[in-house]
């Protein structure tokens, strides 16, 4: 199930954020801090699944825009990795250049 | 008032600040222009001020005010107002605000509604925060738009229906009949959402799960046959524009149907036979030079692995795997190997072939990667590969980041335990493991490895060389160091005799042993356990060592007076050793018999502490279970009252406190009360030559005359015990009570046994009893004296455990004594 969805650029502010359960507000800030920390320390040989407290985090980064959705064990998380790009080619279809927008 | 601001701009001024106070100052001002504009029940601009209001939600800030202007949005008739409306509501609303039922009018006007999107709209809501009573109340028209063949609402009202499913699992039943077209439909989103629908049903309920397995009559309505229908299609049709990914026809269908098919194949023959062959087919078909091929192989052998596939196809899968591993992408590197641990167990030989590509991957750069190959490293050690396979982790050990080192030294511990090959060889692997990663190994690895040490004995002499060799150079690593200190105080003669078969012995004067284990305990970085082993070690030496005698004797009067607590009392007590007990001291600090084997991971073991089991050194009865917590005092001075006493009872611990200072004579006199709990077993003590005064020989007769009155202290089933009392003359805080049991039914009781327990300010003395038997008919008692020491002469109060064997069933019983009279204690 899909926890979080997050866009959080590379400074730290939130672009996007979508939860489907239940965070209290400010436990939302903290966690998009961890979890952009966490994201950040990451170099581009190292493979995008990070295990966070009992869920996995998948992420992508799009140039300075990072894509987050937290997971649990039961998604697989090579779909969730698709279906991140599959959401930004369908923001790019109706916006364009939604990237560089977002950043 | 003007026109407030459109969304836009308020994300671009948002955007322009530089710091978070000057963002915040943005923010409280636009929503203090927000709240009056919502105090003048503004219709035009309330949509564009609750966008605002949206927004600056996401960004952290309170918007709970805006939650019942939501709710006059979505009672608005403008599509444009409902759309905010709702959106308002999922994100602000939930079912923690009792508001949220005002909606539940709403929804359900809106699920009639006529136009399409606005149907959507309520059914997106519903299944995004309903409540159960919300659920409850609009379950009925959610299904009827399940049935509905306008597939945009069928789709919507699928993951709906979800969500009501999740809230409220009884109506589950309600929805069943609609299912059964659902998946006759073409397109696509109905597909799938209808797929998540049937998982999610099948996954809650084991009964849904049954009926949807079941042979039906026409085997076009069988659930696997139509997902495998379904499932063909997707791969064998060609390019299709609408659902192309990379040039696979929407893999998160496919995704989807495998997950589905996993939990109907999970235990059960016909439904995974019914797939064998698809599975097959997808495994072999799909591209994997992309992503989501690899996505749907990854699902695809999840599924193989968890239904009773034939053997074929699990070789197929974990093929695959293997595959995957040689693969350059990370991430499928890491789906890989997480996969292969899941099934390691079941699948062992399979694995093994790729335990070289996943042995390679310890040295990847990810720390991910790395974490899972260590742990699939350790589940495929074993007997034959035992060596190989620890030079590897033993590489990985020395290279790994630190929060791997206490986890791979652990592992490594282990598997060396369950597949050591030789003595030797474990000894060096644990060495090794101590000198690269010494202050990373847990705390429970130095008893466990002290004791493998004293079972080897052979290897002491080659394992003190080595270990006095490891710490000469650095001595910094604790459980090295512990470990080090403990084998040689306990070895050190070989050392210093320069015996040792394995290897080259060194050259090592008494002295030079000395000054190793002194230095350990001047040196700052020591810990304060590490120096009470460096210290103890020392003490053994000085029966081991024949020229450096006195200079132990140095030491540990030095330490006398040292500032830690710990390291004074044992320098006190070894002091005494010296000065007193000099001719205990050989017997006290002999070799180490081979100690048993606990178990290993056990939490609340403090086994040997310290290694200091000095109480198994006496073997003149049982080791006391080997569970001695830990304190110094009571062990030491167990010993020394010991050889008068027997058996030694497991003091109960809590009511000593280790008094520092040599009062020695005071802490033995209080060894020998049985005042404990009534866990203590029935102490048959003879006379101790120490006791409280006044008591052992003196006379027991009663100078009050005219004898205090005696009491019945039980009467039950037939057991009579009385209590007679005296007081003692010389000792007015002293009282003696005699107990008489006597039985009146026909049958003797046996094995009788009488166990008493006093209050805190009481001590409690409990003689020999005259027997066991009581026999029957009141023929004959059994006597038992009993010495209460009163010093705060409070009110005597008493309770007894009572066992016996009684009609050849065993008894027990429980009584408390409250009718002292009170000549027996004031």
């Amino acid at each position: 199930m899909i926890k979080f969805f997050l866009m959080v650029n590379k400074q730290g502010q939130t672009r996007l954020s979508r939860y489907y359960e239940h965070v209290e507000i400010n436990k939302r800030t903290m966690l998009e801090a961890e979890v952009i920390k966490n994201c950040l320390s990451r170099s581009k040989d190292q493979c995008s699944f990070i295990e966070y407290k009992d869920f996995k985090l998948v992420y992508r980064q799009y140039a300075a825009l990072f894509i987050v959705v937290g997971i649990d064990q039961t998604e697989n998380e090579m779909a969730v990795y698709e279906l991140i790009h599959n959401f930004v080619e369908v923001l790019d279809k109706y916006f364009s250049r939604v990237v560089s927008e977002i950043e | 008032m003007p026109a407030p601001i459109r969304l836009r701009e308020l994300i671009r001024t948002i955007r322009t600040a530089r710091t978070q106070a000057e963002e915040r100052e943005m923010i409280q001002k636009e929503c203090a222009a927000i709240r009056s504009s919502f105090r003048e029940e503004d219709n035009t601009y309330r949509c564009r001020n609750v966008a605002k209001l949206l927004y600056m939600h996401m960004l952290g800030y309170p918007a709970h005010f805006g939650q019942l202007e939501c709710l006059k949005l979505i009672a608005s008739q403008k599509f444009t107002d409902k759309r905010i409306g709702y959106l308002g509501a999922m994100l602000l609303l939930d079912e923690r605000q009792d508001v949220h039922l005002l909606m539940t009018n709403c929804i359900k006007n809106d699920l009639n509604h006529s136009t399409q999107y606005v149907q959507g709209l309520a059914l997106c809501t519903l299944g995004c925060m309903g409540s159960s009573e919300m659920c409850r109340d609009l379950a009925g028209e959610v299904e009827k738009l399940l049935k509905t063949s306008n597939s945009y609402l069928r789709k919507k009202a699928a993951l709906c229906a979800v969500h009501v499913i999740r809230k409220v699992p009884e109506l589950m039943e309600m929805f069943l009949p609609a299912t059964k077209n659902l998946l006759n439909e073409k397109n696509h989103g109905v597909l799938h959402t209808s797929v998540v629908l049937l998982t999610e049903m099948c996954e809650r309920s084991p009964d849904m799960l049954a009926h949807f397995r079941k042979v039906r009559q026409l085997s076009s309505s069988q659930l696997v046959p139509q997902l495998v229908r379904i499932l063909k299609n997707l791969i064998m049709s060609g390019y299709s524009p609408e659902h192309d990914v990379s040039g696979i026809s929407d893999p998160f269908l496919q995704v989807r149907i495998l997950r589905l098919l996993r939990i109907l194949g999970r235990n059960d023959d016909d439904s995974s036979e019914a797939m064998n062959d698809i599975l097959a087919q997808v495994a072999t078909n799909t591209e994997t030079s992309k992503n989501v091929g690899n996505a749907i192989l990854y699902e695809t052998v999840l599924t193989i692995m968890d239904i009773k596939s034939e053997s074929g196809l699990r070789v197929l899968a974990i093929n695959i795997l293997g595959r995957f591993l040689l693969n350059n992408d990370k991430n499928i590197r890491y789906v890989a190997l997480t996969s292969l641990l899941k099934t390691v167990q079941t699948d062992h030989n399979a694995v093994q072939r790729h335990r070289s590509t996943i042995v390679d991957c310890l040295k990847d750069l990810d720390v991910s990667i790395k974490r899972r190959a260590m742990e699939l490293s350790f589940a495929l050690v074993n007997g034959n590969n035992v060596r190989g396979m620890m030079k590897e982790l033993l590489y990985f050990l020395d290279s790994c980041e630190p929060e791997f080192k206490a986890d791979c030294a652990s592992g490594i511990f282990l598997a060396a335990e369950k597949y050591a090959p030789s003595k030797r060889w474990h000894i060096d692997t644990i060495m090794r493991v101590l000198t690269t990663a010494g202050s990373y190994v847990r705390d429970d690895a130095v008893p466990n490895l002290i004791q493998l040490i004293t079972n080897s004995v052979e290897m002491h002499a080659y394992t003190v060389q080595r270990l006095y060799k490891a710490i000469l150079g650095d001595y910094s690593q604790q459980p090295l160091v512990q470990v080090a200190s403990w084998c040689i105080g306990e070895y050190g003669d070989l050392l210093v005799s320069g015996q040792c078969e394995e290897e080259e012995p060194i050259q090592v004067t008494e002295d030079e042993v000395l000054d190793i284990l002194e230095s350990v305990l001047i040196s700052n970085m020591s810990a304060s356990v590490t120096r009470g082993y460096a210290l103890t070690a020392i003490m053994k030496l000085s029966t081991r060592f024949t020229c450096t005698v006195n200079r132990i004797k140095k030491v540990v009067s030095i330490y006398g007076s040292s500032i830690d607590v710990e390291l004074q009392q044992r320098a006190v007590e070894y002091n005494a050793l010296f000065k007193k007990y000099d001719h205990m001291r050989p017997a006290l600090l002999e070799r180490m018999p081979v100690m048993e084997k606990v178990t290993t991971n056990g939490p609340t073991e403090i086994v040997q502490t310290n290694g200091e089991t000095e109480p198994a050194v006496l073997e003149t009865k049982p080791p006391p279970s080997g569970l001695q917590p830990t304190n110094q005092a009571n062990d030491l001075l167990d010993l020394l009252g010991g050889s008068d006493i027997t058996p030694v009872i497991p003091t109960a611990p809590t009511s000593k406190p280790a008094s520092a200072g040599g009062e020695l004579l005071d802490l033995l006199g209080d060894l020998n009360l049985t005042g404990s709990p009534v866990s203590a077993p029935a102490p048959q003590i003879a006379q101790p030559p120490f006791l409280l005064d006044g008591l052992t020989s003196q006379p027991l007769f009663n100078d009050i005359a005219a004898g205090i009155p005696s009491i019945t202290a039980y009467n039950k089933n037939g057991l009579k015990i009385d209590f007679t009392f005296e007081r003692s003359n010389t000792n007015p805080s002293v009282t003696v009570i005699t107990i008489q049991a006597s039985n009146s039914t026909e049958l003797d009781m046996t094995d009788f046994v009488f166990q008493a327990a006093v209050p805190k300010t009481f001590q409690l003395q409990l003689l020999s009893p005259s027997s066991s038997v009581i026999p029957a008919f009141n023929s004959g008692t059994i006597t038992q004296v009993i010495k209460v020491l009163n010093p705060q002469k409070q009110q005597l109060r008493m309770r007894i455990k009572l066992t016996y064997n009684h009609k050849g069933s065993a008894m027990q019983d429980l009584a408390e004594v409250n009718n002292f009279p009170p000549q027996s204690w004031q």
